[in-house]
């Protein structure tokens, strides 16, 4: 079973976002996400000071296997990119909700956090997949 | 999806499974990457038993195999003696490539690609029948393949007490029987090591005394990551059956002499040759960050010439390698198309890693 922590949010392309004190917002991808890329040996992280709408594809990530995409979770403006990621991507393996985050976002929205799924409802998007 | 004798151990090693050509297959046991260095460091196995044995019987066995294979079986002069060829159409395509074993003078066995096993076994059939030859897959083996510089010692340790006196002076490409199992000195992975051909019932026995010996399970992952820095193609990927010998690296495996051997697709590769050879198969170095993947496009002065056949990241290099198909007078450098990008790669020789070190 996969790792789904109740105090952050999701979305349906299998990144997780925490709310900080701040009230920027941490975004990586999922531990369910890296299981599926498998070892993961590149990442490419969003320039501070991009603005992404909600959707934009914004980092990449490549695994021995394939690449994908990381899209923008809300609208909002790159205040920081996890630069351990270039040296050490197989951190996102290791740590996908902790140490492996990506990218951290000033959201135009306050309240764009709020609407993104529950881990209750990205649980369910995970055990679809896996049927 | 088909199964091999050892799907249930892989299950409960927690290993990733994916359709491998319609087997249900390990593709890793947690990571592909310390797999992939287990077994350049030290040793690892694969199950390979959905790879298909093919025993064929009959006196005129030598005679049947010089027309079939583009390879010579008459350069195997000692017994056990293994040849790895190119099985070709009339057209001169690659049908398979294959491992052939010289048993003895009435009983050869090769080993083919698990993909290609119903098309392989109706063009062996279908050519058999002149030659009266017994064709005979061996679907009552399973397959281990056990690799790394301490393969061997490990493999014998969990073989039995007299198999490293039985099998220690085995040389590299050869093939001996011990007790039920035929041991062979052969392997995709660039590493000594062994392929171990077990009666299916004692499959899963041989795998809990490897892992007891201390042999890291694999998965097919890193198989794959393997071959490719040892520079050893893949079917389907890098050959098929548009593709001659020629066109794909494997020159080496044809036997043009004796001249008067009229083996399946000579007449057509020998007037590729006559004609000029003009695709072929080069290593590439990525100078970037990125990983290269198979079918991405290769550009040399702002011209398509050719497409990735097989690409991946090296773990051994750390960095991204892959094998071309270009043209024959392909310059030092191209640019690799990637995600709508233009990255520069370098042309190297094949290949890339051998016995765990860098060749570049």
């Amino acid at each position: 079973m996969s790792n789904i922590p109740t105090e952050l949010r999701y979305t349906k392309s299998h990144e997780w976002v925490r709310l900080e004190e701040d009230g920027t917002l941490t975004v990586g991808i999922t531990d369910h996400a890296q299981a599926l890329l498998g070892d993961l040996v590149f990442v490419e992280t969003p320039e501070v000071e991009d603005t992404f709408t909600s959707g934009d594809d914004c980092a990449v990530i490549e695994s021995v296997k394939a690449a994908s995409d990381v899209y923008s979770p809300v609208d909002g403006e790159v205040v920081e990119g996890n630069e351990a990621l270039a040296d050490a991507p197989e951190i996102i393996n290791h740590d996908a909700y902790g140490d492996g985050w990506i990218f951290k976002l000033k959201p135009e929205d306050d309240g764009a956090f709020s609407e993104l799924l529950s881990s209750d409802e990205y649980a369910e998007i995970v055990a679809e997949e896996d049927h | 999806m088909k199964e091999t004798p050892l799907h249930d151990l892989h299950v409960s090693l927690n290993a990733r499974m994916v359709d491998f050509g319609g087997w249900d297959m390990p593709i890793n046991y947690g990571s592909q990457i310390d797999e992939h260095h287990v077994i350049r460091q030290d040793a690892g196995m694969f199950d390979v038993s959905h790879m298909t044995i093919v025993d064929m019987k009959g006196d005129n066995v030598k005679a049947f195999l010089q027309k079939l294979l583009a390879n010579d079986v008459a350069k195997l002069q000692r017994e056990g003696k293994a040849l790895y060829s190119c099985m070709l159409n009339e057209q001169g395509g690659v049908i398979d490539d294959l491992i052939t074993y010289y048993i003895n003078d009435t009983f050869y066995r090769t080993v083919v690609n698990a993909s290609t096993r119903e098309k392989d076994l109706a063009w062996i059939n279908k050519q058999a029948k002149a030659f009266a030859v017994e064709v005979t897959e061996r679907d009552d083996y399973a397959m281990i393949a056990v690799q790394g510089p301490n393969a061997r010692a490990k493999a014998h340790k969990a073989l039995g007490d007299d198999a490293e006196d039985k099998l220690n002076e085995m040389k590299p490409f050869f093939i001996r029987d011990y007790g039920d199992i035929a041991v062979a000195r052969t392997g995709y992975t660039g590493e000594d090591g062994y392929e171990i051909m077990v009666p299916e019932k004692d499959a899963s026995a041989l795998w809990t005394r490897l892992l007891e010996a201390e042999v890291k399970p694999c998965g097919l992952g890193a198989r794959d990551t393997l071959r490719l820095e040892a520079g050893m193609n893949l079917y389907g990927s890098d050959m098929d059956e548009t593709i001659s010998p020629l066109e794909c690296g494997l020159n080496w495996t044809v036997a043009w002499e004796p001249t008067e051997r009229d083996f399946i697709g000579r007449t057509a590769i020998t007037k590729q040759k006559e004609q000029g050879v003009q695709r072929k198969l080069v290593g590439l170095v990525l100078e970037g960050k990125g990983v290269i993947r198979n079918h991405q496009k290769i550009f040399s002065n702002g011209e398509e010439v050719g497409e990735v056949t097989s690409g991946s990241f090296s773990p051994t290099l750390s960095q991204a390698i892959a094998f071309a198909r270009v043209p024959k007078d392909m310059p030092d450098t191209c640019q690799i198309e990637m995600r709508g990008k233009q990255i520069e790669a370098s042309v190297v020789k094949i290949p890339f890693v051998r016995n765990g070190k860098s060749c570049l």
